[in-house]
């Protein structure tokens, strides 16, 4: 299970070009780690990709922080 | 200059003289074109004329569905889609207090509400690539107005301020949004006009003349290039001087 919790950060980490430390669980993306809104619409994009997985647009909006990403896609795969 | 070599293109509607025109001149700066339009007999011949790197993924974009569909197919047969030239387009003409709901609904289905989920679709790929192009054709009427298509004119005004938006979203992925707007252009759809309705377009043409498919197809290779990456959110003008706006 924390295997999922390293690939998410791995991403994040790579895709919003943000020191690993910073991206704990209770991060928003937005508020704490400089996203942007198509940060965050990509962000999805690289989960999905990387998981397998589809997540649909009313379940992406819940998706504001780390933790909640993990979550998710705990739940999901 | 324009050299658009391991570069993929869906181009729409191009069994019509515009899209042909515009297929050829990305394709013949290095393109890999996808050609789309619903009669699949001109798309095969067209794609038989430029050899390689040529395909035919046949679309009715009248269908809300065919869209999605539509990319797919053309990232499937080629790859990727790196530029999108929505170029398919129809007119159902009518005086405004008699058209109908369903000549102004198939209008803004085909030559709006389709653009926008055609450019949703490619949007992912472009966004993962941080590279693309997005062209959507729309005409001089949609600055103008036009009596008797207001429908049309409608849809194309809408093009302009949908890609206006999308410009904005995307700039700094590296994809830009632009629309070129042609006047009148030689084509069966002008093939149409009689020699008065001609001579009344002509003389309100600075150029003295009507435009050439291949005119059209120029500034979307322009638009299409790496070196129109600082472009975004313009319409570029061909029309003779008709409309200077």
């Amino acid at each position: 299970m924390s295997d999922i919790a390293d690939r998410v950060k791995k991403i994040v980490v790579e895709h919003l070009g943000v020191e690993e430390d910073k991206v704990v669980e209770s991060a928003s993306f937005i508020d704490d780690l400089g996203a942007d809104s198509l940060d965050t619409v990509e962000l999805v994009m690289a989960f999905e990709e990387e998981f397998g997985i589809e997540i649909p647009d009313d379940a992406a909006e819940t998706i504001q922080t780390v933790g909640d990403a993990v979550t998710f896609i705990k739940g999901a795969v | 200059m324009f050299d658009l070599t391991g570069k993929t293109a869906l181009v729409t509607g191009a069994s019509g003289g515009i899209g042909g025109a515009i297929a050829q001149a990305l394709h013949g700066a290095g393109a890999t074109v996808a050609l789309s339009g619903t009669r699949e007999g001109p798309l095969g011949e067209l794609a038989a004329g430029l050899g390689e790197r040529a395909h035919v993924v046949p679309a009715n974009l009248s269908d809300p569905e065919a869209a999605a569909r539509l990319v797919k197919d053309a990232a499937g047969a080629m790859g990727s889609v790196d530029i999108l030239v929505n170029n398919a387009g129809i007119t159902r003409d009518n005086l405004f207090m008699r058209m109908s709901d369903d000549e102004w609904a198939q209008v803004l289905e085909v030559n709006l509400s389709s653009v926008f989920r055609l450019s949703r679709a490619a949007l992912r790929g472009m966004m993962k690539a941080r590279w693309g192009r997005i062209v959507s054709i729309t005409s001089v009427v949609g600055a103008t107005g036009n009596p008797g298509q207001g429908n049309y004119a409608a849809a194309k005004a809408g093009l302009v301020g949908m890609s206006k938006s999308l410009a904005y979203e995307v700039a700094s992925r590296g994809i830009t949004v632009n629309c070129v707007a042609p006047g009148f252009i030689e084509t069966p759809m002008t093939d149409s006009l009689t020699d008065d309705q001609k001579d009344r377009i002509l003389g309100q043409i600075p150029t003295g003349r009507m435009g050439r498919p291949d005119e059209i197809a120029a500034a979307v290779l322009y638009l299409a290039s790496p070196e129109a990456g600082y472009v975004t959110g313009a319409t570029l003008h061909v029309n003779g001087g008709m409309a200077m706006v």
